[in-house]
């Protein structure tokens, strides 16, 4: 691994850390306030999603203006969009079941956790279960399958 | 003056707690990702952990594409617990008090050591099945709330809208058939 900069780490935990609080105090990481969300009983969720979006869209579209790099990688601004297939659609439902049986998601079963949610280690141990099966499942797709021309 | 009683009412009844602590959490989850993507470039999801950090302990070819950024995931993961450990022991304990945040009645408080923590009242074979489908969902979809939540449509990426809007789809008829089963909590 190259060298990094020795406050790359010190930010990704800052970074964390406001992010974690912002789901604490949202009640997102409560799985009741989500399950509330989708019953259709208290619609502020939508302020989480959409105000977390407005700040981060403002962000992605003012530095690849405003700033050349950033300054702990050299990395440019430029827009990494994932690509469009089928999967975005059958992952999307699969993970919309999910978070509809248990009113959770990843960043929030993380949260849900600093909060003192003890039980959520249900939730992220299923979790590690999902993403380890489905890695099997595509590992041995992948390894059998004929080498593809270009990696995504 | 007497205000207009429709739309206070239409209000209460779409937002009973309010939408200050909503606003006010999903701003800091803004700035959490900006601060990132300002210092680093990086436009950082929470479920790539689950898969990167499986990387540690299994070989399977899926994985080792995240070897090179497992490390960072598992410090920003400590720090999304760590801050919402330090939402717990100020706001949630009462030492910090704020206009801004309504508490609401969800769940179980309980005390350690002067600390107010909270736990869950939602039963856990729902968060363990939820939590599979969650696995697989979030990986497979290349993608879950904070990934193509709040990164992808803040980017307006069509493939990020294209996702939030099927699980979002997807989980409200979920959750809406789960509880006309009569499952509570």
């Amino acid at each position: 691994m190259s060298e990094r900069n020795p406050l790359f780490m010190p930010l990704v935990l800052v970074g964390g850390l406001i992010f974690g609080f912002g789901l604490a105090f949202s009640h997102m990481a409560r799985p009741e306030v989500v399950l509330n969300f989708l019953q259709f009983e208290d619609f502020g969720l939508l302020f989480v999603m959409f105000g977390g979006a407005a700040v981060s869209g403002l962000t992605f579209f003012l530095a690849p203006r405003l700033l050349d790099r950033a300054p702990l990688t050299g990395d440019g601004f430029e827009r990494r969009l994932k690509s469009f297939d089928r999967n975005v659609l059958i992952g999307g439902a699969i993970f919309g079941v999910g978070w509809g049986l248990s009113g959770i998601c990843p960043g929030a079963a993380y949260a849900s956790l600093g909060t003192g949610n003890v039980t959520i280690l249900w939730a992220l141990a299923g979790m590690f279960v999902g993403a380890h099966l489905q890695g099997y499942w595509r590992s041995r797709a992948t390894d059998a399958a004929p080498a593809p021309s270009g990696a995504d | 003056m007497v205000a207009d009683p429709v739309p206070l009412q239409l209000a209460a009844d779409l937002f009973p707690n309010g939408v200050s602590r909503y606003a006010v959490g999903g701003l800091l989850v803004g700035l959490g990702t900006v601060v990132i993507y300002l210092g680093t470039g990086i436009s950082a999801g929470a479920s790539t952990f689950l898969e990167s950090t499986l990387s540690y302990v299994s070989g399977q070819s899926r994985f080792q594409q995240y070897v090179a950024s497992r490390d960072w995931r598992v410090v920003f993961t400590l720090g999304i617990v760590l801050g919402a450990a330090t939402f717990a022991a100020t706001v949630q304990s009462g030492l910090v008090s704020s206009s801004l945040y309504q508490p609401g009645t969800t769940g179980t408080l309980y005390e350690v050591a002067g600390i107010t923590f909270w736990s869950t009242d939602v039963q856990p074979w729902r968060l363990l099945v939820g939590g599979v489908l969650v696995g697989v969902g979030t990986r497979v979809g290349k993608g879950c709330t904070s990934g193509h939540g709040v990164c992808g449509v803040g980017s307006a990426s069509k493939t990020s809208i294209v996702g939030v809007l099927t699980f979002l789809t997807v989980a409200i008829g979920t959750a809406q058939v789960v509880s006309a089963l009569g499952v509570s909590p």
